[in-house]
This record gives C-alpha cells, structure tokens and sequence, in this order.
C-alpha cells in the first residue's frame, strides 16, 4: 500500500494531507509557520463549531439554575393547584389559576399549558393540512415558472416579523373572525392559533417539499408505468413514502407554535384561566413570560416561578426538537440506501 | 392491494380537482399574505413622511416619528451581526471542512437544528440570566463598577439576538461552501498549500457571496424579532440616541451600554399599551410599514441574489 499521498480520503474527510509534512524535519522556518497557522485554524474551528452545544448547553443551565430554586420556596402542589376560599361562597375550593401577583399567590400551571395547548394543536393541524397542499403543490404539481413565484413568497411570508402578524390580527382580522363566528370575546384562542399559522405553514410547507423532492424519480416513474395518474402517484406512493418527512414538519411546526410569543401575546386575550374552549380567551407559557418578567423584583418568588415556566417551555420544544431531528435523520439514511 | 379504479376518465376528473385544491389553498395563502401586506402599507402609507422618519416621538408619544426606533433597530442588528457573523461561518467551516461525518458533527447539526427551533422568547430569558445578571453583574463585580454593566443595554440585546440568528447564519454558509466544486480545493493542495490557505484564499472567497445572503437574512431576522429584547435592553421611550462620544475626539459611536428604542418593540408596546390606542393607530401602522418595509426588502434582496447564483451553480455544472 502506498501511504505516501492520501489525496482522495483525506480531503473527503477532512483531514489535512499537510500532517505528513510535520514529520518531517528540514522545514522551512516559513512553512513552519504556515503548518502552525494551519493547527491554529483548526483548533479554532472546533471551538466555533462547538459553540451551539455550548450555547444549548449554558440556555439550559441557566434557566434551570433560577427556575428549580422556585422549588425552595413554593411547595410543588401548588404548580398544579391550591386550595383557597371562594370570595363569594367563603367555602374552601380548589383553584387552578395563574395569578402570582394576589394576596396568596397561585401558581397553577395548567391554566398556562392549556392555553399553549389550545394554540398549538389547532394551529399545527391547521397549518399541516395547509403546509401539506402547499408542500404538494411545489414539489409535484406548480410549473417551474409558477414554483419560482410561490416558494419565494413563502420564504418572504415565514420573514414577516411576528409584532407585524400580531397587530394586523389585532386591528382587522380579529374583528372579522368575531362578526363570522359571533364569538363573545374579541381575543381567543382561535385568533392566536391563525395568526401563528401564518409563521408555522411556511416552514410545514418547505419541509414537506423537501421531502417529497428527495424521493428518487424512479418511484413516481414506477407508478405512472402501473398506469396511476399523477395525483394517484401523490396519494398512494409519495405521500407514505414521505410519511416521516411529514411527520417532522407537523413535529417542528408544532414546536414553533408553542414557542410563539408575540402574536399570542398581543391577540389571544390573556386570561390566565383554565378553559378548553377554543373560542375563549387564553395566555399561553411564553405570552406570561413575555407579559411578567420586565415587572417582576429579581430574585423574587415569582421571578423564579417564571423562569421555571420557562424551563417546562425549554424542555418540551427541546423534546419535539429532538424528535423530529431523530424522525428527519432516519429518513435521510433510508433513502441513502 | 388496492386497485385502481377502472374509468380512467373519471380518475382523471379526481385528481384534477386534488390537485386544483392544493394549487388553490397554495395561492389563497399567498393572497393572504398579500393581504396583511397590504393592509399594513394602505394603513401606514398615510403616516409616512419626511417629519416621521426623522423626528423622535413628541407629544407623550402621540405625536412625532419613529427616528430613534429606526436608529436602534439598525444599530442593534449591526451590533448583533458584528457578533454572530464571525461565529457562524467559523462554525459553519467547521462542519463543512473539519468535522467529517462522524458524531461530533450529527451532535453539532443536531444542536444548531435545537437552538433554532429554541422559542425566541426563551432567548429572552436566557439573555437576561445570563448576559445580563450573569456576564453583567460578574463585570461590574469584578471591576468594582456600582451598575454598569450588570443592567439591560444594547450590547447584551445584540448578543441574545447574535445566538438566535446562529443558525440562519451557519446553514445559509453551510450552503455556500459546499457550492465551492471540490476541484478547486484539489487544485490548492496539489500547489501545496496548507489546509489553512486553501480555505482563506480558495474557498471563503468563492463562497462570500452565499455567507453575504446569510448575514442578509439573519439582520432581517434579527430586525423583526421582539420578545429576545424585551428584558435584555430596549426602552418605551428613549429621548436621547444611543450614542456616545469618544473621549478627546470629534467621533461618535453607538454607545452598547445604554438603552434603545426598536421598531418591533415600538410596534408592540404602541399597540397594546397606549392609553389611547385610537389616536396613535396611525403612528403603530407607519411604524409596522417602515419595520415591514426594512425586513421585506432585506429578505427579498437576499432571497432573489441566493436565486442566482443557485442558478449559476446549476448551470456550471450542467
């Protein structure tokens, strides 16, 4: 074997072919240099690239570090509930509200992963049926002409910034949907849940493109020769062959709408109340943070209580993350077989 | 197994209208985004003027422009690609050029794919327990500084938002050094030049225009992003720019230890926490048109130049 000049491998893998020449003594004082400038580089490299493992890392750290301490103080129960006396009734009852700024506080979270809830899954189903005809609809159907029109404008729409999405909802569109359903409350849940559609359908759409383009050519050329149409081809054969691709955009959609914290903020009413009623006003995890934080003493109770929030928030998007980074990395290794 | 079913003309009709649907529902959203755009232009059209674009608010914030909003967006997303650009296409050139297909660059993908997907209002916390009590309170600590680090400013809001453009800034120069034909890179070791040189002087500048896009879109992220700066440094109302002379000279700069006013923050807080929200719609709507405008033509820039040179890539390779 000839270990002379690793040309091919080294470059596909990264590695220098210059380490063979640190062996070597009778270098020039120059390319000393440049081999020690190259090491430098190296090391330097590795250090950026690791820096978004860092950056996860110190996020989770740091929200843990002030989150847990709420632990020290507020008994665990009452993230759930508390037994406090009905104002009117003056009988004892057990309330699930967020309200950490009353005489006794309550810290109940259920009121703040419903209304998260009440937003994200209808948001997420909504935006998947529609970022599934849209993602369709650029992978297999739009000319090339009709493609170049539609998917930057998709790209243009998921920049829109989300203040920008939130006060039009708020001046026009929250008003409309109040004539058209004839709600009793302006602001509800289904306000919020469309306007984080409007950020969530265009990263559904392009992951569902994606997939569907990175299924080979002979497969749809296999079912027009069984003599399927083409929408029969999108049905039967490339939608469940990019099933998993599928599933990862609804995961990673579904993420990015329980992270949504403008819009809902700004349209969704922000009653800290337990309610199951999409037509009811709402706060999600993120619109409290938002709304209590920059009034709230540092170190405080609820200061602690709110970066605990943000841990649970944190800790379930990390997990629909993981997820659907898990479900996306299958598929690719399968199609590479 | 399912059959076909037999009257071909009747399949055809079916997938017709299958496929006129997801046409239809693909162009309906982008009529609906057309529609929020146009709402918001007819709404701020009228707001815009010479006067608004240069002068602070006046009048207890009913009256005036949005001039130091403008300034503090542009200087806090200059700010914030000052810091993460170098981050980003260094790590970007890890990946590509170092790390291989082995663990340590899936955990990494893995990682920039997680922090992208992290909730933006989350970064806020994060930059306000970390940078802020953190970084900041360690600093005036440590220098024996009473308060002047350890409080919001523009520099701690640059740096949360430099980590939550991270990922838009590596991708997009992931994207651009792979596009560098591997023929070239060959060509510089052939010559004998280090791993180093053939990167600084082959491939990043081949791949400049593609990490321009990058930082194209990350500012415009960056610009339009509210919640990461809500405690990390921007103000209600802010008289005074943020700037500050340098001592014994003529020179200003952008003071990143002070407070700031935001286009997207002005946006929100107008909207949502004036006292008259009727009187001041017309100043909420010419700002969310000139915010609008700002990250419009900034995406659309980056979107339309990334078009190209995709396109020349094809074509060179034919």
């Amino acid at each position: 074997m000839d270990k002379g000049i690793p040309l091919d491998n080294s470059l596909a893998h990264g590695r220098t072919p210059v380490v063979r020449l640190r062996a070597s003594e009778g270098l020039s004082a120059r390319r000393r240099r440049q081999v020690l400038l190259d090491w430098l580089a190296e090391k330097y490299f590795a250090a950026a690239g690791g820096l978004a493992i860092l950056f996860i890392l110190l996020i989770f750290i740091f929200l843990a570090r002030e989150g847990l301490q709420a632990f020290r103080t507020i008994d665990p129960m009452r993230f759930i509930g508390a037994m406090t006396e009905n104002v009117i009734t003056e009988q004892p009852e057990f309330t699930t509200t967020w309200q950490p700024v009353s005489e006794v506080p309550k810290y109940s979270l259920l009121p703040l992963m419903m209304g998260s809830a009440l937003i994200a899954i209808p948001a997420t189903l909504f935006s998947g049926l529609v970022g599934l005809a849209c993602g369709i609809f650029l992978s297999e159907i739009a000319s090339r002409r009709l493609r170049e029109i539609v998917k930057p404008g998709m790209e243009l729409m998921a920049g829109i910034p989300t203040v920008i999405i939130g006060f039009f909802i708020l001046v026009s569109v929250a008003s409309l949907v109040q004539d058209l359903f004839h709600t009793t409350r302006r602001l509800n849940a289904f306000v919020g849940a469309l306007g984080v559609s409007v950020v969530i359908i265009p990263t559904i759409a392009t992951l569902v493109e994606d997939a569907m383009r990175a299924i080979p050519r002979e497969i749809r050329e296999g079912a027009y020769a069984l003599g399927a149409t083409r929408w029969e081809t999108i049905r039967r054969v490339l939608i469940p062959s990019s099933m998993s691709g599928i599933a990862a955009a609804l995961i990673l959609g579904m993420g990015r709408a329980l992270g949504e914290t403008m819009i809902v903020l700004m349209v969704t009413g922000n009653a800290a109340v337990l309610t199951f009623n999409l037509f009811k006003s709402v706060r999600t995890m993120t619109a409290t943070l938002a709304a209590e934080l920059g009034e709230v003493a540092q170190g405080s109770e609820q200061y602690h209580a709110l970066f605990l929030v943000g841990l649970v928030l944190f800790v379930f998007t990390f997990f629909l993350n993981m997820a659907a980074e898990i479900v996306i990395s299958r598929m690719r290794r399968r199609l590479r077989l | 197994m399912t059959r076909f079913p037999s009257n071909t003309r009747s399949r055809k009709i079916a997938g017709a209208f299958y496929e006129g649907l997801c046409a239809g529902v693909a162009l309906l959203t982008l009529a609906a985004l057309a529609w929020l755009l146009a709402g918001i232009a007819r709404g701020g059209w009228g707001t815009i003027s010479w006067e608004f674009l240069t002068q602070p608010p006046d009048n207890g914030m009913t009256a005036g422009g949005v001039f130091p909003a403008i300034f503090g967006t542009v200087a806090l997303t200059l700010l914030m690609i000052f810091l993460a650009l170098p981050l980003g296409v260094s790590a970007a050139i890890y990946l590509t050029e170092y790390a291989g297909p082995g663990i340590a660059a899936r955990v990494i993908r893995a990682a920039v794919n997680n922090l992208a997907g992290v909730p933006s209002i989350v970064f806020g916390l994060f930059g306000l327990g970390f940078f802020v009590l953190f970084i900041g309170r360690g600093l005036d600590a440590f220098l024996g500084e009473k308060l002047l680090f350890g409080q919001p400013a523009m520099l701690w809001a640059a740096a949360t938002l430099a980590i939550l453009v991270l990922p838009v800034i590596i991708v997009s120069t992931e994207e651009a050094l792979h596009a560098v034909p591997a023929s070239q890179r060959e060509a510089a070791y052939a010559m004998g030049a280090t791993k180093w040189q053939v990167l600084s002087r082959v491939v990043i500048p081949q791949a400049r225009s593609g990490i321009l896009t990058g930082a194209i879109l990350g500012v415009a992220r960056g610009a339009g992003e509210t919640a990461p700066i809500l405690f990390t440094g921007c103000a209600y109302y802010l008289p005074r720019l943020p700037i500050v002379r340098i001592p014994d000279t003529p020179i200003w700069m952008i003071n990143p230890l002070d407070q700031f006013m935001q286009l997207s923050y002005h946006v929100f807080i107008m909207s949502t926490q004036s006292h008259n929200p009727t009187l001041v719609r017309p100043i909420v709507f010419g700002t969310a048109l000139v915010l609008v405008t700002l990250t419009f033509l900034m995406n659309l820039g980056a979107i339309l130049w990334r078009r190209r040179y995709r396109r020349m890539r094809e074509q060179a390779r034919g």
